[in-house]
């Protein structure tokens, strides 16, 4: 296959970056998407120019690392029903003599690093505000001790499923991150080891989400359509329930 | 948000079905627009003030919403100041796109709207101290007022298409995906209601069935 490649480049995060094109032959529809990449790298590396910087690391579609916006959309699940992340799409999705658009995530929370790579620490921030749960040391208790309801944990699993690989964010025309803050809250808020913390933990991450720069939710969907791991839209009503609830709960000392 | 909006859909719906009493005639129109400014309440609250804290209410709602509208728009613009090249929208709806714009157009004509029927500044085609069914049947023999009416719908139905699903899910009712379909499937019907009950009085006098 020969493709054209248009890439973000941004030396930078005070750069002003740029589209570059970039034609690149003999690529093979076996290969992932970034494995394409890697091939466009060693080629710019012979020819002395800098290689494009890009996130990735397990290539399996567990980590969460890889991400970049492919033709529109994020992670280039484009038209295709099938959920993926950018390691797991793999060149055979795309027509020979294509034109690929390949840009960094676009957030105000996400600042870009360097071409395609960008700051997702404030998933770290909003996950250290309260997306732990407070259990004793020491010898565990039996594995089927404390019951959970096939419903809840069925929905606590789906949710958990999040990579936080911040596609929602990516593909958000608000640049919200909810789906990201509503998959741990209802995760956590599914289980009875998450319930003491349960109030507490929903408005201290909501709080340091709006305080990392994203915008706010209204409802489009577009976060659900581009999620690689199929983290559902009722996840977020499922945060809103709860910080309705927790409103009516005292703070504490 | 959520709540404004959905006390906005409320006052929508029961403005739409008191609408059709034009249907009923003259003074059947004119006594229930009287009625509206008259004795609602009474004796609860002194005669008259209903219709002054009704409109109270709609006026909070309407500055509420649009000082939501404001914020989420500034926190969405600082999100997202820098716009992708290339970008394929996978999931969005017209509506849900246009919620925005859509929704400072509607506001404007709203304001053109209490002009005309409320306040009575903008005269079209009658005269001073013509009643509520007179001002109805004298606007809307006028086909220029039906389109522009028409149009205007679209737009107001068009955002409480989005605007209704939206309010629920806001408010923690979408429990799954089959409820997000029903909430869909209703926002429809309630925006398809709206729309063909709003504009059933114009075009009849338009056309002749009511005069």
């Amino acid at each position: 296959m020969n493709i054209t490649l248009r890439v973000w480049r941004q030396a930078n995060a005070n750069a002003q970056g740029a589209m570059q094109t970039y034609q690149l032959a003999d690529v093979s529809p076996d290969m992932s998407f970034l494995e394409m990449l890697d091939l466009l790298n060693e080629k710019l590396t012979v020819e002395g120019i800098e290689p494009v910087a890009f996130d990735h690391d397990c290539r399996e579609g567990i980590c969460g690392m890889c991400g970049v916006v492919i033709n529109g959309s994020a992670h280039g699940r484009g038209s295709s029903p099938v959920p993926t992340t950018t390691c797991q799409l793999h060149m055979r999705s795309f027509a020979d003599g294509a034109t690929i658009d390949i840009e960094p995530w676009r957030a105000g929370g996400f600042p870009v690093i360097k071409d395609l790579v960008v700051d997702r620490t404030a998933f770290d921030r909003i996950i250290q505000a309260g997306g732990y749960i407070s259990v004793n040391t020491g010898a565990a208790q039996d594995a089927n001790a404390t019951p959970v309801p096939k419903v809840d944990a069925d929905r606590a699993f789906d949710a958990a499923t999040c990579i936080g690989c911040g596609a929602c964010v990516a593909a958000c025309p608000n640049g919200s991150a909810m789906l990201f803050t509503s998959a741990k809250i209802t995760h956590l808020a599914m289980l009875p080891q998450g319930q003491p913390e349960r109030w507490s933990r929903v408005k201290s991450m909501v709080a340091q989400h709006d305080a990392e720069g994203f915008g706010g939710c209204t409802n489009i969907g577009e976060c659900a359509a581009v999620c690689p791991k199929g983290i559902p839209l009722d996840t977020i009503s499922q945060l809103n329930r709860d910080l309705m609830h927790a409103l009516f709960k005292p703070d504490g000392k | 948000m959520a709540i404004t909006g959905l006390i906005m859909v409320g006052f929508l719906l029961m403005h739409m079905y008191g609408n059709l009493k034009v249907f009923l005639g003259a003074e059947a129109f004119d006594h229930y627009a009287h009625w509206l400014k008259g004795d609602i309440l009474y004796p609860l609250i002194p005669s008259g003030w209903f219709i002054w804290i009704f409109r109270f209410v709609m006026l909070a709602a309407i500055v509420l919403h649009i000082y939501s509208a404001a914020v989420l728009t500034g926190r969405a613009h600082r999100a997202r100041g820098t716009k992708y090249v290339t970008s394929k929208p996978l999931q969005q709806t017209y509506a849900a796109r246009t919620m925005r714009w859509g929704g400072v157009i509607l506001a404007g004509f709203l304001v053109f709207h209490l002009l005309q029927f409320t306040a009575q500044v903008i005269k079209t085609g009658w005269n001073s101290g013509a009643g509520p069914y007179e001002m109805f049947v004298v606007s809307f023999e006028q086909w220029w007022l039906v389109l522009a009416y028409a149009l205007w719908m679209v737009t107001v139905c068009m955002h409480v298409r989005h605007g209704f699903w939206s309010a629920f899910a806001t408010l923690g009712a979408n429990t799954s995906a089959t409820t997000r379909k029903w909430w869909n499937i209703i926002a429809w019907a309630v925006a398809v209601i709206l729309y063909v009950g709003f504009m059933i009085a114009p075009v009849a006098v338009l056309i002749g069935g009511v005069r």
